[in-house]
């Protein structure tokens, strides 16, 4: 990071107000093109034929039938993918190998002139299995007797190496202090375990791509995605391509949440358009959606707090168990990275397990992995709370983190937004509002760590005045809104004379995922960065007018100007002037920047739910909610306020709702959105958000990443809030009604038994 | 002599140890300095590892400067959703 | 098996087309007659991002069959703009933040529109449980429900003034 990438306190004009989107109007008429909405001439339609079976040797594939059929002009399988590649388990994943190891995972693909005589092609496909006894649970999956599904594999990160066949793919321990020790100062032990099902990100745009690649190893790609670079980075590893020579250009993208930041149907649709010398596209159905894309991971949790009577943690101990699907890197290292990082604990251990399953491989889930450990943990210290008869804002505060705190996973917190988080909660009307009949209020904290990563800005000034933008981070969620907003802050000119775009693989320096939070952080700093090397240009055009040396010329309020009057009087030139004249003094001005930029700034938020229980049904319904987080500064507030209620909805989901539902030969029984139901308009109130702004101070303005930290609290928050409305304590997600019926029960045997 | 802590997941390459002294100046430095004395744990650091120095968080900059007092904590990949 | 023949209004234009007889109406709005406003989500009416109306009734494109727009008046999003002058919906739906990816929101201004049709003053229990069928992951709801409230109550203040 230079110096200058540094936070500087200033007054802002453009940056804190609410323009509209520079893509909205498309949005709104229908006019944006998603992954689904592009043809070309020629173009055929692919389908890819999924395994039945969760675990099955393939024994053979006989293609013959099919490709004998009118109108298919190509049948791919593993055959027709590179052999030797970098990324082994993401070809694996997107064209099975010697096993298919997961209900849904592709076995082979067809590309035919029509939808479907692409689907009769794919009934002549014979595929002869070997079915394999399957396991979908993660501690049965660890289990001595599990079906194993990678002979060979052994535990990464275990002191002593075992040479037994396992599941677990990979060990790590995090923490400080010595965790036995705190438990001897306690006076107060709480030890509790807890289980969470896979959720899907649920974007409403299933995955689409518009393949075209030729046999001189030339290709273009159009696919939704929240990283169009390493979408070509993959494709080209799994296809033997050059990467020049692959374009890949990211669509509007319909929702992704980290379930688009890797390949699936994308390598198969460029195999397909190789073989049969056409463009071809693949759409996902929603059914390939939950059986074939990347899930969150199941998990299963330990966890093990001692406290002081005055509410000082002594010890905090988890074991985390995250099946990850069918490879290695389920976001486990995150969980137990991110467990106790709201706290300033002497003596803390983490252990997390990666485990694989017959399930499809996970991807990112914003914030991957924290919401699981947040729920354990935020669920026991509301145990403590209550067993201690404290208020929980209370006990948080007294054990908060804070600048200075060395965090449980490593590191010593600069300035941090958790305590201001936790103050606007106390204080906030909600906290004290009265509750009804069978209602409980919950509260609950949360942590992301935020990220920056390799990003490249290209802009331009244009003859007329007005500013070009070029990122590579597909938009997501308005970015091209903050993006421009920072860049007119920046110039000193209107929002509405910059524009924004999403440039392709081809046409700018390689960029990082839309992931992490980063992109109003990094792309936004980076910005930032090309407009102060655009204005750098345009007062040097100004010093040879004026005929002064160009160190005597300032940029301010969108013009150059002599940094004093000893440097000469003259009239302020402004960014309309200086472009007019550009080919007389020097030619076209252009700014850019590159970076791999550090210094993210980790995010914490506070979440309080009210919820109404039906005794009767056992449904739980979320009567008020609200978010409070920490933004560094709001660019675009109504785009935070966005990312922070879709993020608790998200949340909230998963609590109440949303899971993967296998039966016992681990196929997949609900790969739909009427059986995996998310939240609909009916289900919720309106969601309240309380930006706060704690300064980052890697960033220019202070930004922060706001997209995840919101989906880590209210897995906890509402355990919290149904666990003080029934009266006791919910340990398993999501706590669907017969869950919560049967928790209901389990109050009414205790009580009559006494 | 700056003090490096890796994280409990490189335990398998070190017999156990997570605790060492380093004179290294650099992320850079010290990467070598690791994939010398656990060679071992080369296939893991190309996967690509995090340093957090006296609590900034890098992810590749090999030129991050390490100071003689720092503390520096290898942790994993950093990502996101 | 042999193509239907339809002849239809989509957005107050003729059109014909033909098409097969398991062609959904989504099939041929998206496929045949290139608007792709109208999104694929599910395929299974779960969604609601192919919200159309057909003689001003609500449905989800993907259960209705391509032959059945015959003789019919079939409206999209593509129809909901007059010119360049958007339906006071689209408008607030900008100006609220209401969409963040934006591929559900042809689906909740069809929805929204054909609600502001049937009930100009409806309450925010009403809307939610009207849109209970279009699902929207990015945005929790909260804008989508203020930008549909903010809308009726703008139209209802235009309505009165024209009487006053």
């Amino acid at each position: 990071m230079s110096s200058n990438d540094r936070f500087e306190s200033r007054e802002f004009k453009v940056v804190g107000t609410r323009p509209l989107r520079p893509d909205g109007l498309d949005k709104v008429t229908g006019k944006a093109q998603f992954g689904a909405d592009v043809t070309a001439p020629g173009m055929l339609h692919g389908a890819i034929l999924r395994s039945p079976h969760a675990h099955a040797i393939i024994k053979k594939i006989d293609t013959k039938q099919a490709e004998k059929l009118e109108g298919v002009h190509a049948v791919v399988t593993r055959t027709d993918f590179a052999k030797d590649v970098d990324n082994t388990d993401v070809l694996d994943n997107c064209m099975a190998g010697e096993k298919a190891l997961y209900d849904g995972h592709a076995v082979a693909a067809v590309a035919a002139t029509s939808p479907s005589v692409a689907r009769k092609a794919m009934k002549l496909i014979k595929v002869t299995y070997k079915v394999l006894p399957a396991v979908t649970d993660v501690d049965m999956a660890m289990g001595a007797d599990a079906p194993i599904l990678h002979d060979g594999m052994q535990t990464e990160g275990l002191e002593k190496k075992s040479r037994k066949p396992t599941n677990i793919a990979q060990r790590h321990e995090f923490g400080h202090g010595d965790v036995d020790a705190g438990f001897k100062q306690a006076d107060l032990i709480v030890e509790r375990s807890f289980t969470t099902e896979a959720t899907h990100q649920g974007y409403i745009e299933p995955h689409a791509c518009l393949a075209n690649l030729g046999r001189d190893g030339r290709g273009e790609l159009w696919c939704c995605t929240q990283g169009h670079y390493y979408v070509r980075e993959l494709c080209a590893d799994l296809l033997g391509l050059d990467e020049s020579q692959l374009r890949v250009t990211a669509s509007e993208i319909g929702g992704g949440f980290g379930g688009k930041t890797t390949v699936f149907i994308e390598p198969v649709a460029l195999a397909l358009a190789r073989k049969s010398g056409r463009p071809v596209k693949i759409v996902m159905s929603r059914n390939e959606v939950f059986r074939a894309s990347g899930p969150t991971s199941s998990s299963s949790i330990d966890v093990k707090i001692g406290v002081k009577n005055d509410g000082t943690i002594t010890a905090a101990f988890a074991d985390l168990r995250y099946q990850g699907g069918a490879y290695p890197g389920s976001p486990v290292e995150f969980g137990a990275m991110s467990a106790f990082a709201c706290y300033n604990l002497e003596n803390v251990k983490t252990i997390g397990w990666d485990v694989v399953a017959n399930r499809p491989k996970q991807a990112a889930y914003r914030a991957p992995g924290a919401p699981m450990a947040a729920f354990a943990i935020e669920s026991v210290v509301d145990e403590i709370a209550g067993k201690l008869r404290m208020d929980p804002i209370d006990l948080r505060l007294k054990n908060a983190a804070a600048a200075g705190t060395k965090a449980s996973f490593g590191p010593v917190y600069s300035d941090i937004g958790l305590i201001r988080t936790l103050e606007a909660a106390k204080n906030h009307p909600h906290y004290s509002a009265p509750l009804g009949p069978n209602q409980g209020r919950g509260i609950a904290c949360g942590f992301w760590f935020n990220f920056g990563g390799q990003t490249s800005v290209s802009l331009t000034v244009n003859a007329d005045g007005t500013v070009g933008v070029a990122v590579g981070t597909p938009d997501i969620g308005g970015s091209r809104a903050s993006i421009s907003q920072m860049v007119a802050e920046e110039l000193g000119i209107e929002y509405s004379q910059v524009r924004a775009l999403i440039a392709d693989t081809a046409t700018l320096g390689f960029n990082d995922v839309t992931d992490g939070s980063r992109v109003t952080f990094a792309t936004g700093l980076a910005a930032i960065e090309a407009a102060r090397n655009a204005a750098k240009i345009m007062c040097e055009r100004a010093a040879k007018t004026w005929g002064i040396p160009s160190d005597a010329v300032v940029w301010e309020d969108g013009h150059a100007k002599p940094v004093s009057s000893n440097a000469g009087d003259f009239e302020p030139l402004s960014l309309k002037d200086i472009a007019a004249s550009a080919a007389n003094t020097g030619g076209p001005i252009a700014g850019h920047y590159e970076i791999n930029a550090d210094g993210a700034g980790v995010s914490f938020s506070t979440h309080i739910a009210d919820v109404e229980m039906d005794p009767e049904t056992g449904r739980a319904e979320i009567k008020r909610y609200t978010v409070f987080q920490d933004a560094g500064k709001a660019i675009h507030p109504s785009y935070v306020e966005g990312q922070f209620q879709g993020g608790a909805v998200q949340g909230i989901g998963w609590a109440l709702n949303e899971e993967y539902i296998y039966n016992k030969d681990g196929q997949l029984q609900n790969a739909g959105f009427l059986d995996y139901r998310i939240p609909v308009a009916s289900d919720l109130p309106m969601i309240d958000a309380v930006i706060l702004e704690v300064p980052n101070p890697g960033h220019p303005y202070g930004v922060r990443g706001v997209g995840e930290t919101s989906i880590v609290p209210p897995l906890a928050t509402v355990a919290n809030a149904i666990s003080a409305a029934a009266g006791v304590r919910m340990t398993s997600i999501p706590m669907s009604p017969p869950k919560v019926l049967e928790a209901l029960d389990s109050v009414l045997i205790a009580e009559a038994a006494e | 002599m700056a003090k490096i802590i890796l994280w409990g997941g490189l335990k398998g390459f070190t017999d156990g140890e997570t605790e060492f002294e380093s004179e290294a100046k650099t992320v850079r430095e010290l990467l070598k300095e690791l994939e010398k004395s656990y060679p071992a744990m080369k296939s893991r650091l190309d996967v690509g590892v995090s340093f957090a120095i006296d609590g900034a968080i890098y992810r590749d900059n090999w030129f991050a400067e390490i100071k003689p007092e720092s503390t520096v904590h290898v942790l994993p990949l950093l990502a996101g959703g | 098996m042999s193509q239907i023949h339809v002849s239809t209004t989509i957005n107050g234009d003729p059109v014909e087309y033909l098409c097969e007889p398991d062609d959904t109406l989504l099939d041929v709005l998206r496929d045949r007659l290139s608007l792709t406003g109208t999104k694929e989500g599910c395929g299974s009416g779960d969604c609601g991002a192919c919200s159309v109306t057909i003689d001003g009734r609500l449905v989800c494109a993907c259960l209705a069959l391509g032959a059945e727009a015959d003789g019919r008046k079939i409206d999209t999003i593509e129809g909901m703009a007059e010119g360049e002058k958007l339906h006071p919906l689209q408008e607030k739906f900008l100006e609220h933040a209401a969409l963040q990816c934006g591929v559900c929101t042809p689906g909740f201004l069809v929805a929204a529109k054909s609600l502001l049709e049937k009930n100009p003053s409806p309450t925010e229990t009403e809307i939610r449980y009207w849109l209970a069928g279009n699902l929207c992951r990015c945005t929790g709801y909260d804008k989508i429900i203020r930008a549909v409230m903010d809308t009726a109550k703008e139209m209802k203040g235009k309505r009165k003034g024209k009487k006053s």
